[in-house]
């Protein structure tokens, strides 16, 4: 079901891009020539890049030229520009993890698996992007490197912490990027931005040479406009490596297969209770709007989401603490103010509190099994409300004034917290900033999520354009 | 929600004497309110009663993946 060129004349998604590369119909070298000047334009102004490997990048795209020329094939990903978010090492670049601390070490030997396994299919890295500190964040607000910027609208985030990587696909710059999701920083910012984001299965992808934050929660996944280049990217990513013992020995699932397959037969509800109310009215309108489109009528209740949410709340303050334990006695005030005090308090939890929450979340993860055996599908919100802009500290929902940064991941952090595969669909409302619908399969079942994904975009139901 | 401890202040300048954590005093007011924060969303998880059965999750594996000779 590929997405009509017609609909993103100056943008093309990843796709059309390998395709037009393959055919030699354009060079890579001209195709990241493009990129990179998109970038000089633009990331002044959104900033979303942390480091620009230019120089790298040519010298990639025109040794692909070559091999092209030479007669052999170039990848399914032949010349597509691509960035990362700054926790994956990059061979010969310091991983900063958002941080100002991590710039004392020494630059990574090699790249990340992920890394290794796109450039490996043709793709070109042309940089590294910005992130909330260590990842503990839903904003993308970094006090070392700047606030990046919502291309919908620039004086509001981008969401987080994978921001940088999203609102670089979201404004055009590269047609994909890697980012993580450890409660919500793939499909949070992919909301407020407007794009597809694809946080798989826990364990699905390998998490090797990528900077943690919370071992028992991290995932990674893809960012793209089109739902094509979701399925293309994960089916690349996919497979086992011993380098992560988290990463799973299943055989890889290929999606791009499956996407034509449309929704007959699949049994959608739209999950009720918890997922149907401290948001904004324009919020369950955008689910709405994917519900109408599915014909979906039937509402599920995932039982106990909210202690979901406090118990990986706990196990996030508990490991992502723990793993910065050092630094914290040594140097607390080199951390971004917005990640410090978290972590201090973090470090000190009680270790029967964190017990509890591992219990809690077999126990959850049990329940929910159970209601996959009955639908197929899950649709919920990804966000409360439209990305608020830069600087805010409070958002008010059904009435009640709360901290913005804890809040803004309500509806994706019981969701994570089960390793539960979700795409973040966009809904693009006229005039008006763009919105997300998560749709949930059953672990190990990105394929399904990606198939009502597809058939939503083909609909015209969701779509990532390019803000002009 | 009543919070699982009683005077977070005092928690936070024991435990973090305990574990040898300095809490400088220009952020001390914010670990602490971060603190209260976390204990008053763990009383949902603390007071959920689980089987005694219940495994913590993750599963440890005995024997790493790179070892083949296991």
């Amino acid at each position: 079901m590929p997405t009509p060129i017609s609909d993103m004349p100056h943008y093309p998604d990843a796709t059309s891009i390998a395709q037009s590369v393959q055919n030699q119909e354009t060079s890579a070298k001209s195709v990241v020539a493009a990129a990179l000047a998109g970038i000089a334009e633009k990331n002044p102004k959104l900033n979303c890049f942390t480091t620009v490997l230019a120089e790298q990048a040519m010298a990639d795209a025109d040794a692909l030229d070559q091999t092209i020329a030479q007669g052999q094939a170039p990848g399914p990903l032949a010349g597509v520009p691509f960035g990362v978010k700054d926790l994956f090492d990059i061979a010969g670049v310091t991983t900063l993890a958002g941080s100002k601390i991590n710039a004392d070490r020494p630059p990574a030997t090699q790249d990340a698996t992920l890394v290794t396994r796109l450039k490996q299919a043709g793709a070109i890295l042309v940089g590294a992007q910005n992130m909330d500190e260590y990842a503990y964040g839903f904003v993308t607000e970094n006090s070392h490197y700047g606030p990046s910027r919502n291309p919908h609208d620039p004086t509001r985030i981008t969401g987080g912490s994978s921001g940088g990587s999203v609102a670089a696909v979201a404004a055009g710059m590269v047609p994909l990027s890697l980012g993580s999701d450890t409660n919500g920083s793939i499909r949070v910012p992919s909301a407020f931005c407007g794009i597809f984001g694809l946080k798989p299965t826990y364990g699905r992808l390998s998490r090797a040479r990528t900077y943690p934050f919370v071992g028992s929660l991290d995932h990674l996944g893809p960012f793209a406009r089109s739902v094509r280049d979701i399925a293309l990217i994960f089916d690349i990513l996919q497979g086992p490596d011993p380098d992560d013992p988290v990463c799973t020995t299943r055989p890889p699932q290929p999606c791009l297969p499956e996407l034509a397959k449309g929704i007959d037969g699949l049994r959608i509800a739209v999950a009720a209770d918890y997922f149907a109310k401290n948001a904004e009215p324009e919020v369950f309108e955008a689910v709405e709007t994917v519900v109408r489109a599915l014909g979906v009528e039937q509402r599920v209740t995932i039982p106990e989401a909210h202690r979901a949410r406090a118990a990986a709340f706990i196990i996030t303050a508990s490991e992502g603490s723990h793993l910065h334990l050092a630094d914290l006695r040594s140097r607390p005030q080199d951390f971004d103010f917005a990640t410090r005090d978290r972590f201090l308090a973090g470090a000190l939890i009680p270790t029967g509190w964190y017990l509890q929450a591992q219990k809690f979340r077999h126990w959850y993860r049990d329940r929910v099994q159970e209601l996959f055996e009955m639908v197929d599908i899950i649709l919920a919100p990804t966000v409360p409300c439209v990305a608020p802009p830069i600087g805010e500290q409070k958002l008010v929902l059904d009435g009640v004034e709360m901290l913005l940064r804890p809040n803004i991941g309500l509806f994706a952090q019981p969701l994570s917290f089960i390793g539960l595969p979700i795409i973040n669909v966009p809904v693009q409302r006229s005039g008006q900033l763009p919105l997300g619908v998560q749709v949930i399969a059953a672990p190990y079942n990105e394929a399904l999520a990606l198939r009502v994904a597809a058939y939503l975009e083909a609909t015209g139901v969701v779509s990532a354009p390019v803000p002009e | 929600m009543t919070n699982p401890i009683s005077d977070p202040t005092a928690y936070v300048d024991q435990a973090a004497a305990l574990i040898g954590l300095p809490i400088p005093s220009e952020y001390h007011q914010s670990v602490v309110e971060n603190f209260e924060r976390i204990a008053a969303i763990a009383q949902l998880v603390l007071e959920f009663p689980l089987p005694e059965e219940t495994e913590i999750a993750p599963v440890f594996e005995p024997a790493s993946r790179t070892v083949t000779s296991l």
